[in-house]
């Protein structure tokens, strides 16, 4: 197992290294450039423009740049913002927990109800409810969520006003957990809501898969019930196609539930993406790109772990 | 196994038994236009105790329809069109509530399914999954359950059934597999066991020993077998009666010596005429039946077999021939047969 762990975190190097080739690339070509955002300053002159090139190291071949700024990733130097020359680590990490926040407490609802919706949907087939849920799934997939949370703050804010429309919390209430929890119902059900009709699918044609296998029908040879045959037989099958999907999933969930945040402005990491789009800030977006690879390695790897722990036919030994 | 003796203590003893499993004019027809698909079409039967019924025919003739629909194991919109009667020692199953039916299911009726793997669930431990009978039937707790897990691999020949009640499925050769799902099936010792196919996908030399380990598991438990397989040389060697189904009818059943000296159905006949035999000339070419199987909607107003057949008459296009007794034990449907 640890030499399984070993080499997939070897191969995660060049995957890495890749990423970070031509994002750095990428932003390399952006028009602007990183001093555009000076030379829009009138107190500034040519002169400074020079002297920051130089402390920027922007002067050098991109080469060098390149190599200065990917080994800083390694020792936890991802660099400094144009605005206020924050360390960048510093400021994505800051967003960290509030991400976590809304995409678990959404995640949570998002899998619990869609993997009910899907097992009953498969379970029943073609029955009214099934028919309804994967017409409701369609409908939430094709509305985009903007909507869905203009429609929550105008329907629960601003005419009931049974819930705050946007913010972690009120003013003067930081650290409350009652004023958080009040804050967090809104964008967790608007989030939740798109992510349960996608996984209310692919938990419903997982389970249909598992519920035509052969040995679904030797359990049923033996007499077994059908909570036992579903739980037992039919779940544990299901869950791998489903726990590959959310090793894949989960990286961009958490870097980009960008929508939601921005509209309940939520100080997460999509707020940060968004806004340090806007601002041209170069330093923030490279990073946010290697925190979501990095991500995606980590999601990759704990899916293949959850996944050889419950077939031990992938189980490498 | 010793077929002879086998056969003598049937003739002796069980003839005066009620039968085990009757089944009379079980009936799967698939609504459908212009006509019905015929799958299973009024299949009778009786199966004692101790016995081993042989359900011999081609692909596509209804045999493993016929088994699903007495273990009740078909899924809707299947299991709503089965029709007919079966009785499994007195008890009608077809009426029964599903619940009931379920309780009986690897208690008093199992099955042996044709391909070991897929019928195995591949993250479940072997032992956990012959555990699950007696859990279910027998009450016992995990622990008890698992020791008579061992206990039921040792029965049906593996030598090492604490290693093998631990390992999953993929790591075990075809023919542990199929031990693995008789121990399964014969784990709360029902009277009745269903094998479909159970040799079909396994090498020849394992094909031999898990039918002889089916017939000494008989011997021990008494159960009746119902063995279905398109193999003749299978039923040859291992049932006591055997019963030859034609587009989902049974078309002549009789005890196996007599079929294999003279079948007197023509499609049984050449049945019988196509399989290879080693004293033949090796240039020889095997005889076959000309033409295939009507389909299940295409079957004809009188014999299933008429098209095919070299002594068809007119009778035999117009009217369906009855399964009628022929001679003590012998049922036949058949307007002009052999001599036997």
């Amino acid at each position: 197992m640890i030499k399984f762990l070993l080499r997939r975190l070897l191969q995660a190097v060049p995957l890495l290294i890749g990423v970070s080739i031509i994002g750095f690339g990428l932003m390399h070509l952006a028009p602007g450039g990183p001093l555009a955002v000076y030379t829009l300053n009138p107190t500034i002159q040519a002169q400074d423009i020079e002297r920051i090139k130089v402390l920027f190291g922007l002067d050098q071949p991109v080469h060098v740049q390149y190599a200065k700024w990917s080994s800083g990733i390694f020792t936890g130097n991802w660099g400094y913002t144009f605005f206020g020359g924050r360390p960048v680590l510093g400021v994505i990490l800051e967003r960290v927990p509030a991400t976590m926040l809304l995409m678990g407490s959404a995640l949570s609802v998002a899998i619990v109800v869609g993997l009910a919706i899907g097992v009953l949907g498969a379970t029943r087939r073609y029955s009214v409810f099934d028919i309804l849920a994967t017409s409701g799934a369609l409908v939430a997939l094709s509305f985009p969520t903007f909507w869905f949370g203009l429609m929550a703050i105008y329907v629960f804010a601003l005419e009931l006003r049974w819930l705050p429309s946007g913010g972690m919390w009120e003013l003067g209430e930081e650290g409350s957990i009652l004023s958080l929890l009040r804050h967090l119902i809104l964008p967790t059900l608007v989030l939740a809501l798109v992510i349960t009709a996608t996984w209310s699918r692919y938990a419903r044609s997982a389970f249909l898969e598992a519920l035509q296998q052969d040995f679904m029908r030797t359990a049923r040879a033996k007499g077994l019930s059908l909570r036992v045959r579903l739980l037992r037989h039919a779940f544990p099958n299901a869950a791998k196609p489903l726990i590959a999907l959310l090793g894949v999933e989960l990286p961009f969930l958490f870097s980009g539930a960008l929508v939601t945040e921005t509209i309940f402005a939520w100080p997460g990491m999509g707020r940060l993406f968004v806004d340090a789009l806007t601002m041209k800030e170069y330093p923030i977006l490279m990073g946010m790109m290697m925190f979501t690879a990095i991500f995606v390695i980590v999601g990759n790897l704990l899916a293949d772990i959850a996944i050889a722990a419950i077939d031990p036919r992938l189980r490498l030994s | 196994m010793n077929f002879a003796a086998a056969l003598a203590r049937i003739d002796t003893a069980a003839v005066t038994q009620a039968p085990l499993l009757s089944v009379r004019s079980l009936q799967l027809h698939l609504p459908s236009s212009p006509q019905p698909l015929r799958l299973v079409d009024g299949v009778s039967f009786d199966l004692r105790r101790g016995e081993t019924l042989g359900l011999v025919g081609e692909s596509g003739s209804g045999k493993t329809l016929t088994a699903l629909s007495i273990m009740r194991l078909l899924e809707p919109p299947l299991s709503g069109c089965v029709h007919g009667e079966v009785a499994l020692d007195g008890v009608e199953l077809m009426s029964l509530p599903e619940s009931e039916m379920s309780a009986l299911r690897g208690r008093a009726l199992s099955m042996v399914f044709q391909e070991p793997m897929t019928s195995l669930n591949p993250v479940m431990t072997v032992g956990q999954q012959i555990a699950e009978p007696s859990m279910r039937h027998l009450g016992l707790g995990a622990a008890a359950a698992g020791a008579r897990a061992e206990e039921m691999l040792r029965l049906v020949g593996i030598p090492d059934p604490a290693r093998v009640a631990a390992s999953h499925p993929h790591l075990l050769s075809g023919g542990m597999r199929q031990r693995a799902m008789i121990a399964m099936a014969i784990a709360c010792r029902p009277a009745l066991l269903v094998a479909d196919e159970p040799t079909t996908a396994l090498d020849v030399t394992v094909q031999a020993q898990i039918l002889e380990l089916l017939g000494e598991l008989q011997r021990e438990l008494g159960s009746a077998i119902l063995l279905i397989t398109h193999d003749l040389a299978v039923i040859a060697e291992n049932a006591h009666r055997v019963a030859v189904m034609y587009a989902g009818r049974i078309v002549e059943e009789a005890p196996v010596d007599l079929l294999f000296a003279g079948a007197r159905h023509p499609y049984s006949r050449g049945l019988l005429a196509s399989i290879p035999r080693i004293e033949r000339a090796r240039l020889d070419i095997l005889p076959e039946i000309p033409g295939v199987v009507p389909g299940p909607g295409e079957r004809p107003a009188g014999c299933s077999f008429a098209l095919r057949c070299a002594r068809a008459s007119a009778r035999c296009h117009a009217e369906v021939p009855p399964l009628a007794a022929a001679a003590p034990g012998r049922r036949l449907a058949c307007w002009n047969p052999l001599d036997g």
